[in-house]
């Protein structure tokens, strides 16, 4: 995790409140189902033992030290904990009070400098609505405000990767992406057309090549703009592109190829249709699975069978939930949609853990059950991807994770009546 | 918690009466062509007059099933809907008809005979609160069909006139185990105008889709958007009060409209002259409610907005078929278990608006658990593909906060129950001999996210089957498009 963004204040508290936190978050989960991407995969009847907030081992043959709290999960299944991507948590309370509304910038000098990061509310009543589903980290991204047509803004901002556990700092990694949204809504914000939209996106990238930022450009670009693309132009940020039509997908690969980006696509719906092409790049598709309508002429042949068959020609994915912050617990149950369409069940598991860790450049820190990684750790009462399951116990770095919500309080008071 | 009471009116035609305590006829009043053929005055009339002719409805069904062979399945795990399960069961359909439900049926020389091993049978998906083709894919400003947003008062329109029937998620909805659905308009408006039960049949015309006999719905909306609809447009309502005002100065003209007709009707019946009042096309439709003929499908979220709703009814005796959406009627479980009004509602959806802040999993398990007629609906295209899976965390959420359900009543919640708000539960909505062959062979247990419609009937024709991909209808739409597998 890094600090640099955490007041010295934060520091503090966090060293002062290490001893006791430490002792808790030391203890072993006996009698597990482990279903794990990465090297420990599936362990009928398995022992975690997490020490410090870690996972210090996991498997068939765990030696356990003498004294340890033991947690038994009774042979249920036990899984890392979800990582959801292309949501808005702590950006947004309600959607339509634009006060709690805080992924999209109105601004003509902020577009690829806006910056997830700031506005994170770790109180959101939507945290613990989303672990409630089991998730434990999740990538937020900026989105565009489209209320002022005459603003022409190519990117959307920086994403960040934020923590689901219960606590004041919920940033675990900025910057670990530029949003950028192509075909019939990017191009309306840029020229009102595809083949304005794309030469204005090369226009950028060659000037920006040319020279460093300095002043606003031409293209509309402050110069905190400029200065945000420096990272994703030296391919080390990667491009996270909203696109959905197979044509569209084949100008953001050429684009990619022609400027040595480094690009994950979003959304994708006609993905299926240039897999082979995708695959070759070596560039990971985020999808929702359910996303299967027609809605616009972006889409025409949007499937459900888009997960599978991408995985098939060896394509990385990651599966969304189903709207940027209310519904992202319902992403487990997208990965058993696309399991029920083809996808490998092992698969299904990985495109919401482990695969979305690597994309976003975190698996040496989450995604899977393995020595060495943070203990985020969901253990459940059946098949995570059934609705009909709910996790047991939930924890965020060995941390337990309290089991209610807003929403479950609201029940419990009128449940007594 | 106990078990769930069975509501036992769901199969009893629901009579209401008018505030003076006559039953209003009304049997004429949508055909101007009923009115000229029995002229006012006609001394030639016999001395007691039968109530006015009765003609056919404009804008008539002009549905006919498709081709149903007899057809068995056999050693399926059967979900009836009226409360049991049967495993090893077998379901025959006949002529369109379900002729038996149980474990020892003799399918009848030559029929089709389908292999349920291992598989699940319920009846067809109903979904209570659909915009399918008023909000037609792709959502294109050519295909926003669905809300007169230019008045609050549009109880004149009727989304059957909207209905594209080559909107391509009928086919997806179909392939979720969808066989009927009420189609209505948007809630922009106080009186968002006539809703419409169709057959989810793959049609050109929006009367072959139109369920034989089914009642018609108005749709009304408290709340927020009538409110933000016209009050950001500087006209009432502009205000939760604006949209209660609204609702009872209408009701005063539609009760009006009411009595005028209703002398009309006295006196003709008595053979003294009398000139039929002008009709008014949204006064009608109120009428209609007011007659108990045409059922009132209410949106609205909030708890304490549903409770002046049920007043407004009371005041203007006029029943409220079913709340839809109502995210909050959680709180107010027990009133609405005594008014006996119907919940129509989600699992997942909940935080896009203010009004939908207080939405929790558990609405419905708590509603049903209080003997509330519930029901899942979808609202949206990608969810009526998949209400089974949504029942499911309804349940489950049920079952964390300790009321079990079992799914031989959770079923009712997407079949049964959404029939009865429709108006046509003594129809389909559960397996039982003599209603529609509206029947869905699930790949397994209904309530899994596994779980696949292989073979969709609706009156016993087969109109979904995944074993041949390769013929599963696709609206015109699509064809020549670069679509993907369905």
């Amino acid at each position: 995790m890094k600090l640099r963004h955490l007041s010295l204040t934060a520091i503090g508290l966090a060293g002062l409140l290490m001893p006791s936190a430490a002792l808790a978050q030391s203890f072993a989960i006996t009698n597990a189902h482990i279903l794990s991407p990465g090297p420990v995969g599936e362990v009928a009847r398995g022992t975690i033992l997490v020490r410090d907030g870690k996972i210090v081992s996991a498997g068939a043959d765990v030696n356990l030290p003498q004294g340890i709290s033991i947690i038994d999960a009774k042979g249920g299944y036990v899984t890392p904990g979800l990582i959801a991507v292309n949501t808005a948590l702590g950006l947004v309370e309600v959607n339509s009070v634009s006060g709690t509304v805080d992924d999209k910038s109105r601004s003509m000098r902020i577009s690829a400098a806006f910056d997830v990061q700031y506005g994170l509310n770790a109180a959101s009543t939507l945290i613990p609505v989303a672990r409630l589903g089991g998730v434990t980290r999740a990538v937020v991204m900026p989105d565009y405000d489209d209320g002022n047509k005459e603003r022409e803004a190519p990117f959307a901002g920086k994403a960040a990767l934020i923590s689901l556990g219960q606590g004041a700092n919920i940033l675990f990694k900025p910057g670990i992406g530029m949003v950028l949204e192509v075909g019939e809504d990017g191009a309306a914000r840029l020229g009102g057309s595809r083949a304005s939209e794309f030469v204005q996106l090369r226009e950028i990238f060659s000037t920006l090549k040319r020279r460093k930022s300095e002043g606003d450009d031409d293209w509309g670009l402050s110069e905190a703009d400029r200065k945000a693309l420096e990272p994703v132009l030296a391919g080390k940020t990667p491009l996270i592109v909203m696109v959905h039509r197979a044509a569209d997908i084949e100008q953001v690969l050429s684009l990619a190829q022609d400027y040595r980006l480094k690009v994950i696509l979003s959304g994708a719906e006609e993905a299926w249709r240039v897999a082979d092409k995708i695959a070759a790049m070596k560039v990971p598709v985020l999808l929702n699975p359910t996303s299967n309508i027609p809605s616009s002429f972006d889409q025409i042949g949007a499937t459900l069978h888009n997960a599978a068959i991408l995985r098939k020609a060896g394509v990385e994915i990651a599966i969304s939930g189903n709207d940027g912050g209310h519904r992202v617990r319902d992403m487990r149950y997208n990965a058993g949609i696309a399991v029920s369409r083809g996808l490998p069940q092992a698969a299904g598991l990985e495109a919401i853990t482990l695969a979305p860790a690597r994309i976003f450049g975190v698996a040496d820190q989450v995604g899977s059950i393995e020595a060495g990684k943070l203990a985020d750790i969901v253990i459940w009462d059946g098949d995570p991807l059934e609705p009909l399951t709910e996790p047991v116990a939930i924890y965020v770095e060995g941390k337990e994770q309290p089991m209610q919500s807003r929403a479950t309080q609201l029940g419990n008071r009128y449940l007594k009546r | 918690m106990g078990t769930i009471s069975i509501q036992k009116g769901a199969l009893v035609k629901r009579l209401y009466r008018y505030a003076a305590g006559s039953v209003l006829a009304f049997a004429a009043l949508s055909s101007t062509a009923a009115l000229a053929a029995a002229p006012a005055g006609d001394k030639a009339a016999p001395p007691v007059p039968a109530p006015a002719p009765a003609v056919a409805a404009p804008y008539p069904s002009t549905y006919r099933p498709g081709p149903a062979p007899d057809t068995v399945i056999v050693n399926a795990s059967i979900l009836t809907a009226t409360g049991v399960r049967i495993d090893n069961g077998s379901i025959l359909m006949s002529n369109g008809r379900i002729v038996a439900v149980g474990t020892d049926i003799q399918a009848p020389a030559g029929a089709r005979v389908i292999d349920g091993t291992g598989k699940w049978v319920t009846p067809g998906i109903i979904d209570a609160h659909s915009h399918l083709g008023v909000f037609a894919a792709p959502g294109v400003d050519g295909h926003a069909d669905g809300n007169e947003n230019i008045d609050p008062y549009t109880a004149h329109v009727w989304a059957e006139h909207s209905i594209w029937p080559q909107d391509p998620v009928f086919t997806k909805a179909r392939a979720g185990g969808v066989t009927s659905l009420l189609i209505l308009p948007g809630s922009a408006n106080l009186f968002g105008g006539r809703g419409v039960t169709v057959k989810n049949v793959p049609a050109v015309t929006v009367q072959q889709m139109k369920f034989p006999d089914a009642p018609y719905s108005l749709k009304i909306a408290c709340g927020e958007n009538p409110k933000g609809r016209y009050g950001s447009r500087g006209r009432a309502p502009a205000t939760r009060m604006g949209n209660v005002a609204g609702f009872r100065r209408t009701w005063i003209d539609a009760a009006e409209y009411a009595r005028k007709w209703d002398a009309y009707e006295r006196k003709r019946a008595k053979g003294e002259a009398a000139e039929a009042p002008k009709r008014d096309l949204g006064l009608e439709t109120l009428a209609g409610v007011l007659k108990g003929d045409i059922l009132v499908q209410n949106h609205c979220y909030r708890a304490d907005e549903m409770a002046v709703m049920l007043d407004v009814g009371h005041e203007f005796n006029f029943k409220i078929q079913a709340f839809h959406h109502a995210v909050e009627a959680y709180k107010i479980a027990d009133l609405l278990a005594t008014e006996q009004n119907c919940v129509a509602t989600w699992a997942t959806r909940w935080g896009f608006k203010m009004e939908a802040y207080d939405a929790i999993e558990e609405n419905a398990a708590i509603l049903a658990s209080h003997g509330v007629c519930v029901a899942i609906h979808s609202d949206e295209q990608r969810l009526i593909q998949r209400l089974n899976v949504e029942t499911a965390v309804a349940l489950a959420a049920g079952r964390r906060a300790g009321i079990d359900i079992p799914q031989e009543e959770a079923i009712k919640w997407i079949t049964l129950n959404a029939a009865r708000i429709m108006g046509v539960a003594d129809k389909t909505g559960s397996l039982e001999p003599g209603k529609m062959a509206d029947v869905v062979l699930w790949s397994r247990n209904p309530f899994s996210v596994y779980a696949i419609a292989e073979k969709v009937f609706i009156d016993g024709a087969l109109v979904h089957d995944t074993s041949d991909p390769s013929k599963i209808y696709r609206s015109d739409f699509e064809v020549g498009q670069p679509v993907g597998e369905e």
